[in-house]
Formats: C-alpha cells, structure tokens, sequence
C-alpha cells in the first residue's frame, strides 16, 4: 500500500493506513483545513443564512399505528411458521404436565402458564431477537432518520408483536381447558391478560434487544427470558425453593399467569385478578419506558 | 445569493474513542455545498465517506466541529435532521420483510405526511420510479438493484430539500440507474432540492455531479467540479497496454516504459505527458512490440487519475 497523503499530514505517527494519535491532543496531528472549497462565491458566513422551515413531525399516534401496521405486515410475512411452533410447544408441555398433575389448582396453573408462554415466546423472545437484528444491521437507522418519537417505534414494534399472540394465546388456553376440564367461563380475562403481560414482556424484550451489545446477546437474552418464563410460568409454586420463589416474583409474566389461574376458579376473586393485572401494568409501562430510552440511546451513536 | 449548505471545521474521527488506538474517520473536513446542487464525495472503502454522511445525517456526533444544514445547526439539534433531509443508508434491514408499497407508504406516514396524503405520495413515487409492478412484493424477495430502488422510494416519499445518499446505485441496471438520476434532476429543477452523494464509481461522478469532494483517509485531498478536477491532470493522458503473452522486453522502448507502469497481470496502466504517450503508442504499434500486443487504449484522464495524482491509495475506485 502506497504511503502518501496531501500536505503531508500524517508525518510524526508514523501510522500506515490509519492517523493514530494521542487521545484528545490532537491539534498537532490537525492538517491545515485540507483544500478547503476552491470555488468562488462562498463568502457569505454560514451563520447569516435564513433558517430553512422544518418539516412537520410525525405525531405519535399517527407513527405508532403506521409502525404498527408495518410491523404487523412483516409479522405475517415472516412469523407465522415461529407462531405455530410458540402454539405447539405450549400445548405440548400441556399435554406432557398431563401425566404428572392431575387437575385443582396445579393444573390451572399449567394452563395458564402455558397460555402466557406464547406471549413470552413472541414478544419477549422475538421481540429481543428482533431490535437485536436491527440495531446490529444498521436498521434503526431508517428510522432514526424519520422525524418519528421513539415511543411510536418501540410501541408499535412491542403491539405488533402482543398482538401476533393473541390466536396462539388464546388456543392454548382452550386447549388446556378441555384437557384438564377447567370451568372457562372466565376466560374473557385473556382480553386483559394478553395485551398487559404482552406490553410488560414486550417492553422487556426490545429493552433487552436494544441494550445487548451484540446480536448474540440480544438473542440469548430473549431465549433466558423465555426459558424461565417456561420454568417458572409452569410449573406450579408450591414446594419450591425459596430462591426460585423470589425469581418467580420478579418475572413480570408471572402475574399474567396468577391473574389467568384465578380467573379459572369457580368463583375468581376479582380483587386479586385486578392486582395481578395492576402489577403487569405497571411493569409493561416501567419496562416500555426503559425500552423507549434503550432505543434513544442505540439510534443516536 | 449563494447559500452554504454546510461546514464542518474539524469533524473529528469517533471510533475506538477509548478503545485501542482512535481512527479519524472524519478528519478535519471543511466542505460548503450550495443549495440545489448535485455534490459528491467520491473516495475508495474506508474513506470515511459513510462516517462523514452519518454525521450530516444527525446518526453520529463529531467529536468536535460543526454543521449547518439550510441554516440549522445540525450538531446542537441533531434530531432538525430528520426534518429537513432524507436518507439513504446502505442498509435495508428495517424494510426486507414489508412490501416495496408499504415501506414507501409507510416512511411517507414516519416523515409526517397524514394517511391519505401518503397513499397518493406512495402512487406516485412508485409510478416515477417506474416500481409499480413489483409495489406488492416483498423488498427481501427483490434483486439487489430492484431493492436499491425500493429504498431509494422510500427516500423521496415526503419532499425534502436536502438528499443524502449513500451509493444509492450500487447493484441496479441501466434502466433503475436512469430512473434514480432521473427523478433526482426533476426534484433540483422543480424545488431547488440539494443533493449530497456518496460514491465510489468514477464514471457516475464524472456524469451527474456538479462538484465532487474526494476523499481520502477521513480529508478532502480536493474539491471541484468533475472537469475543473480534471484539468488539474490535463497535461496527462492515460494510456493502457494488453500484452497477447508477455511483454517483449527486449525492445528498447517497452522496457523503458516498465518503470512507470502499473503491471496488473497482462494488463500495463501507465499515466504520460501526452508526447510522450504518442512517441510510446507509435512504438509499440510498429514491428516485435505490435506483434505482442493485443490492445491498447489511449484515454484522456478521468476522475481516477485525478484521485492517484493527488496522492489516493488507488484501491477501491469502481469504473462501471
């Protein structure tokens, strides 16, 4: 390779093809402003210029339903095979938890951990999979570009995704009803559960996605995540160890998964579901938050 | 009045900032483009091209210096960006699994344009672009070019007056080729839009810029019109050489030209003033040394002999 650079700059490093130099001290190593524009004419200071007028902003309900319909789109094209596979799975451990627990509470709790593992599968895991593989290609630079609020990217990202869950959901919580002879007139509770530990998990996952520092990360972040949404979501609490007790705690898909279970009792105690749901709510918009400032922070390197 | 676009005094280079020694990827850059102008930065890999655009683009931060867009500063207010330019980056990962419809559509929604406002933006991007054909298949089952287009699409939907692209033709035929320098002439002529290009094909800068920047190692080793550039190597012709087999270097006037030329297999560049590339081509076209040549070409220089003259590593530049 051929050393030679104009005006000479890079004598005093040394360096072949790159300009190493001491951090911050780099005046010296500073060429003087190399050809600066040789055209005529440009005497006019920059600063005396009319500021051009902006373009409008996207508004956030607006973006949020474009990224939203966007998303959904690309979902269909490219997801439907992995929603089969969230489906089957669920239903299969079901049928596998069929020979060990043998109804009551035990086998509620099955069922609904196994319904919220779709969500978790998609939204958590894919989800994560999904802004890792952005960030690491360079997408977010499409919409960094765009005058869009980030809040409108991450929510419409995370609903796209809450909403792919719903059919799987929702078929294996029939599925498990009819499997263990679960009474299901409560089973509309699902409209509240789904779009709540989605919007917790979701959040999760694209903050998890956003904040790996590397595409392999962000996937095996989302796979830990579902895994111990699988873990922990079904089987039943009783006789665990206190440490798995806790863990369960701080998962957020656990409270989807008490809220579903006590809505499968004869008579749900309300009060209980509605705390349960609260708890989702709360950590959906803790965890969005934290996904929205994730995408702040790996949009604008 | 001649409006200036932009400067950057001392855009400093980002990467490795703590890590390892610090690469100037912008390194020290001035450059003012004027409004509706067809400006190039036209430099080998690695020039610091792509860095240079993602800092006017508002997607980096300089580390110090400044920039100015239509009277906007850009540093101090990198999210005015997204306002006021549309880009094309060289990567398509947020739009492979849409339709080429609804990622135009869709883009035309994020710059702020109402529903209905981007659907007929949409038809007639698609219809400018001649993409109407394949608007409902998805970018990620296109062809590289085909896909290049798309995105280019999604660049125009939602005027801007400043258009930043980075390589925007690499991979398309003839025909997209056309259609992108087409559809970028109409924006200049009808809005007084600006263009800012990245590129690394020769033959393309010398043909739709108006100035050209190149670049090199994070500098500006020149900025001119494509002609002015050239002039500065006027007194210089290109003259290639195609041996059939092997050079015959028994003949006087072959081997006194081996020094000077650059061997690329068969293939012999050499850069001459121009008597002395006639006094070479009438040697080599008479007696043993015509008999062991198989093609020559004598071309005036072109912005690759500009870009050698004035010191580039020479790798890199595409001719196509």
């Amino acid at each position: 390779m051929k050393e030679r650079t104009a005006t000479g700059a890079a004598k005093g490093d040394g360096a072949e093809h790159e300009h190493q130099e001491g951090l911050d001290d780099g005046v010296s190593v500073v060429p003087p402003q190399a050809a600066a524009p040789a055209s005529p004419g440009t005497g006019t200071g920059p600063d005396d210029e009319p500021a051009a007028p902006l373009a409008p902003r996207a508004r956030l309900l607006p973006a949020l339903g474009a990224v939203y319909r966007a998303q959904l789109s690309r979902a269909r094209v490219a997801r439907i095979p992995l929603l089969f596979v969230a489906t089957f799975q669920s239903v299969g451990i079901m049928i596998m938890m069929r020979g060990v627990v043998d109804g009551g509470t035990e086998a509620r709790f099955v069922v609904s951990g196994a319904s919220v593992l779709v969500v978790a599968f998609v939204a958590l895991n894919l989800l994560a999979q999904y802004f890792g593989q952005l960030r690491a290609g360079g997408g977010l630079d499409h919409y960094a570009t765009l005058p869009v609020p980030p809040a409108a990217v991450v929510l419409g990202a995370a609903a796209a995704y809450a909403s792919f869950t719903v059919p799987g959901a929702v078929a294996t919580a029939l599925a498990g009803g009819v499997l263990f002879r679960l009474p299901m007139a409560h089973l509309w509770v699902l409209a509240a559960v789904i779009p709540l530990s989605g919007a917790a998990l979701s959040g999760l996952g694209a903050a998890l996605g956003l904040l790996a520092p590397r595409q392999e990360i962000a996937t095996l972040c989302g796979q830990l995540g579902m895994s111990a949404a699988l873990l922990l979501g079904v089987l039943p609490p009783g006789g665990m160890p206190t440490v798995i007790d806790y863990a369960r705690d701080l998962l957020p898909s656990t409270y989807g998964v008490e809220a579903l279970t006590r809505s499968f009792a004869a008579r749900p105690d309300w009060l209980m579901v509605g705390a349960d749901l609260g708890v989702c709510a709360a950590v959906g918009v803790l965890s969005l938050t934290a996904a929205t400032w994730a995408y702040r922070r790996a949009a604008a390197r | 009045m001649r409006d200036l676009v932009k400067t950057y005094p001392a855009a400093r280079g980002r990467r490795g900032a703590d890590r390892g020694p610090a690469v100037r990827a912008s390194d020290g850059i001035s450059l003012d483009v004027r409004r509706g102008e067809i400006f190039g930065l036209l430099g080998p890999n690695g020039a610091g091209k792509s860095t240079l655009v993602r800092q006017l683009t508002g997607l980096l931060r300089p580390d110090s210096g400044t920039i100015r867009v239509l009277g906007h500063d850009l540093v101090r207010h990198p999210e005015r960006a997204a306002r006021l330019l549309g880009y094309l980056g060289q990567e398509s990962t947020a739009l492979d699994e849409m339709t080429v419809a609804l990622a135009v559509e869709t883009t035309g929604r994020l710059r702020g344009l109402d529903a209905a406002g981007a659907r007929s933006a949409r038809d007639a991007v698609l219809t400018e672009l001649g993409l109407t054909g394949i608007a409902a298949r998805p970018l990620k089952k296109l062809s590289g070019g085909q896909r290049r287009l798309a995105c280019f699409a999604t660049v125009l939907i939602g005027e801007r007056p400043l258009l930043v692209l980075d390589e925007p033709t690499t991979g398309m035929d003839p025909v997209a080729r056309r259609a992108v320098w087409a559809a970028v002439d109409r924006r200049r002529a009808e809005r007084g839009a600006t263009v800012v290009l990245v590129t690394h094909n020769v033959l393309e800068a010398e043909s739709v810029l108006d100035r050209v920047a190149v670049i090199d190692r994070g500098r500006v080793i020149a900025c001119d019109t494509p002609g002015g550039l050239k002039e500065r190597v006027a007194d210089e012709v290109r003259l290639e050489l195609v041996w059939r087999d092997r050079p015959p270097l028994d003949v006087a006037e072959v081997a006194a030209l081996r020094p000077a030329a650059q061997v690329s297999g068969r293939r012999w560049t050499l850069r001459l003033p121009a008597d002395e590339a006639r006094a070479a081509v009438s040697a080599v076209t008479t007696g043993p040394a015509f008999a062991a040549l198989d093609d020559f070409t004598f071309a005036t220089p072109s912005l690759e002999d500009v870009y050698l003259s004035l010191g580039g590593r020479g790798q890199g530049l595409v001719k196509a």
